[in-house]
């Protein structure tokens, strides 16, 4: 296989145990051969001391003690396999309510979220919640996995009247692009291989969807931003003057004799060259990582960010956030926490709770307004000093932030810049 | 339009980028070195994040002193090279102090006393962070480690209550006497590291590659004939073309039948191989959960 032209495609799974997730992790990694052979014997003989008939795909995702002890998945889970196409990185998110934080993770860096629904149930409360959450965090690319097609009799009124409801939902939602797929996990039907049970379904399989899904352009290629990560300066004599700013390429591309703009001191130059351990690079696009080099001799340090003079972000300290929070104690209103965003760290203070989002309902309760571990608001928040932002739809990378306890040192929120 | 990374490509830049914001975020890191091809992999992953400089930290080895003689030979001659600093925490010493009881019998292995060492290495350096070459696709334990791993003052992994990583934002905040563990190539599979060291052209240890050595065969798994091992009635050693996937010490380290003699040989054989390539180590055999309980205490 041509290797060196593969891609790598992140996607995310929601689902509950009920739903078949687990096997259809297991039944993706079966049939692309991507299971080893120590490890099917290893499952073969867990699922025969469990007192199971056939052998449980399930168990293969399942990886810490107390996870295989209650049949239930506690963590975020990566797993990987390849095609000739493409390298997959499957984010395995637990499905039940308490594990939204999970999925929120999971779903931060995916390009693609899999929601699968069981045709006996059709839409379903959990199935609203991951599309709002997929919705939320931006997932560019949406497939409906509408699963256990065999126990309807692999009927299309039934497919039709969940992708019929599925959509009169999603109307509400920022989704720009939404595939539906019936499938049987458990007797591999679209999912690797066409099912010659369903002549009424034209489209792909889910493999087929997933290996030519259009991902190249998920990345922002149009406001050039660079975040500071790290000054490289050798002091050796062969490089005496080198002075590098290095760092990955949050949007836009950048090229050799860009004019440019340093924040939060204003000053411009050029860029005099975009270095790399493989030699200098005429441009540089995201997400890679490079060092750059500017013609001025300009005081820059890690937490700056260098843009076009005609295309700035905002340059604020009040920031709008829908905010996700992870831990059992609830945000305190007028709380003060650590803010991080891109390479930048500064205090923040929660000014204001908006509302807080049902997200079954995408209901605004402007009543209720304690936020507990799992809830998602809309906040309002003041920094210590001014952060370089984009709206988290415009730039992923430059419109989220986490929030940090200080005393704990815990990671409690995560939040996209509205 | 054609901006687009290859997926080798776009796994350097995230390991990469998780390196830097290491050397930015910690005071004191360390890289943990154990000679194998995961580590070297980073050794060139840490030249590249921070050239033309030197790599900021040093490389720590934990010796367990049941090396291949081929492993500290590669180690030497890649620090000279790279100009990095070199730190040795000793198995032997930690043994001799009574620190730690070495274990008996035919199955007897110095892996597990590796946790107590480094841990030692550790607190003596006063490292705050330290970087391994864990990989996720390794082992069902490591499949749900984070890139930036907390660990107690007790140097534990507290599975159930790991920080959410989210986006490009990484929290490396701690306590005092608390440290990381980063794993900056945790995305990578096996045959994503044969393949880019492969793009790369990175010369290995020849222990990788297939050579003729002396080895017996125990519980299913090839070991290779030393001192170290103390062989059981009816073990028979004989001669095989063999090579290693994962080099640990002696004691542990499986060898494989195999011809691959070039990088491209091994990864057309990695690519079609129906074995993990930790199928081969002794260490993880011992119970079905034998390397979640090793992190939990603070084995890397």
């Amino acid at each position: 296989m041509d290797y060196q032209s593969s891609e790598l495609c992140r996607f995310t799974t929601a689902g509950s145990v009920d739903d078949g997730k687990s096997t259809l992790i297991g039944r993706m990694l079966y049939d692309s051969k991507s299971i080893f052979q120590d490890q099917m014997e290893q499952i073969e003989a867990s699922s025969l001391r469990r007192g199971e008939s056939e052998v449980n795909l399930a168990l293969l995702t399942d990886g810490l003690k107390s996870e295989r002890e209650q049949g239930i998945t506690i963590d975020v889970a990566y797993r990987y396999f390849a095609t000739p196409k493409r390298k997959f990185i499957i984010a395995d998110t637990p499905g039940h309510i308490q594990y939204t934080r999970n999925m929120v993770t999971g779903a931060s860096t995916a390009n693609v979220a899999l929601v699968l629904v069981d045709a006996r149930n059709g839409v379903v409360e959990q199935t609203r919640r991951h599309a709002i959450i997929a919705s939320l965090l931006q997932i560019p690319h949406l497939v409906v996995c509408i699963n256990k097609m065999d126990l309807v009799d692999y009927s299309e009124d039934a497919y039709e009247k969940i992708k019929e409801d599925f959509e009169k939902f999603a109307a509400k939602l920022d989704v720009k692009d939404v595939h539906f797929i019936p499938i049987s996990a458990l007797k591999g039907d679209n999912v690797v291989h066409r099912s010659d049970r369903m002549d009424w379904y034209d489209g792909s399989t889910l493999m087929y969807y997933l290996e030519n899904v259009h991902i190249a352009s998920d990345y922002n290629f149009i406001d050039s931003r660079f975040p500071v990560q790290y000054v490289v300066r050798p002091n050796t004599d062969e490089h005496h003057d080198y002075r590098g700013y290095a760092g990955r390429i949050a949007g836009g591309i950048m090229k050799k004799g860009d004019e440019v703009i340093v924040l939060p001191s204003g000053f411009t130059s050029k860029i005099k060259k975009i270095d790399s351990f493989d030699g200098e690079l005429q441009e540089a696009f995201p997400p890679m990582s490079v060092t750059v080099l500017l013609e001025d001799d300009i005081d820059i340090s890690r937490g700056d960010m260098i843009v076009r003079a005609n295309n700035q972000p905002e340059i604020t300290q009040d920031i709008d956030v829908m905010i996700s929070w992870f831990n059992d104690r609830p945000l305190a209103p007028r709380g003060k926490y650590t803010i991080m965003h891109t390479t930048q760290e500064a205090r923040c203070m929660i000014k204001e709770v908006k509302y807080r989002l049902d997200i079954n309902t995408l209901h605004r309760d402007l009543e209720n307004k304690e936020i507990k571990m799992n809830d998602i608001a809309r906040v309002t928040l003041r920094t210590t000093k001014p952060l370089f932002v984009d709206a988290y739809r415009k730039n992923r990378i430059t419109g989220s932030i986490i929030l940090v306890d200080e005393g704990t040192n815990e990671t409690v929120g995560a939040g996209m810049i509205i | 339009m054609d901006y687009q990374l290859n997926h080798l490509r776009e796994l350097e830049s995230e390991s990469i980028f998780i390196l830097r914001e290491v050397a930015a975020q910690f005071e004191n890191p360390v890289l943990m070195f154990s000679g194998g091809k995961d580590s070297i992999l980073m050794v060139y992953l840490a030249q590249k994040a921070f050239y033309p400089g030197k790599i900021p930290f040093p490389l720590l080895h934990i010796d367990t002193g049941h090396n291949f003689d081929e492993t500290i030979a590669y180690r030497d001659a890649l620090v000279e090279k790279t100009g990095a600093r070199l730190v040795v925490g000793s198995v032997q010493e930690a043994i001799d102090k009574g620190m730690v009881v070495e274990e008996k019998g035919v199955n007897a292995s110095r892996n597990g006393l590796q946790t107590v060492a480094l841990l030692e290495a550790l607190e003596k350096g006063k490292y705050d962070a330290a970087l391994g070459g864990a990989r996720r696709d390794e082992e069902k334990a490591r499949a749900k480690e984070r890139f930036f791993s907390h660990r107690d003052e007790f140097g534990q992994w507290d599975p159930k209550n790991q920080r959410p990583e989210l986006w490009n934002l990484f929290n490396a905040k701690k306590q005092f006497g608390e440290h990381f563990r980063v794993f900056p190539i945790s995305n990578w599979t096996e045959l994503d590291v044969w393949q880019y060291l492969a793009m790369e052209e990175v010369e290995l240890p020849s222990l990788y590659y297939a050579h003729k050595r002396m080895v017996f065969e125990r519980d299913g798994v090839l070991l290779a004939d030393c001192d170290y091992i103390q062989k059981k009635p009816g073990e028979v050693v004989k001669e095989m073309m063999v090579r290693c996937r994962t080099i640990g010490d002696m004691t542990c380290t499986g060898v494989w039948p195999s011809n691959a003699t070039t990088t491209k040989d091994i990864i057309e054989e990695v690519a079609t191989t129906r074995m993990t390539e930790r199928g081969g180590r002794t260490d993880d055999k011992r119970s079905e959960t034998a390397m979640e309980d090793r992190k939990k205490k603070g084995y890397f």
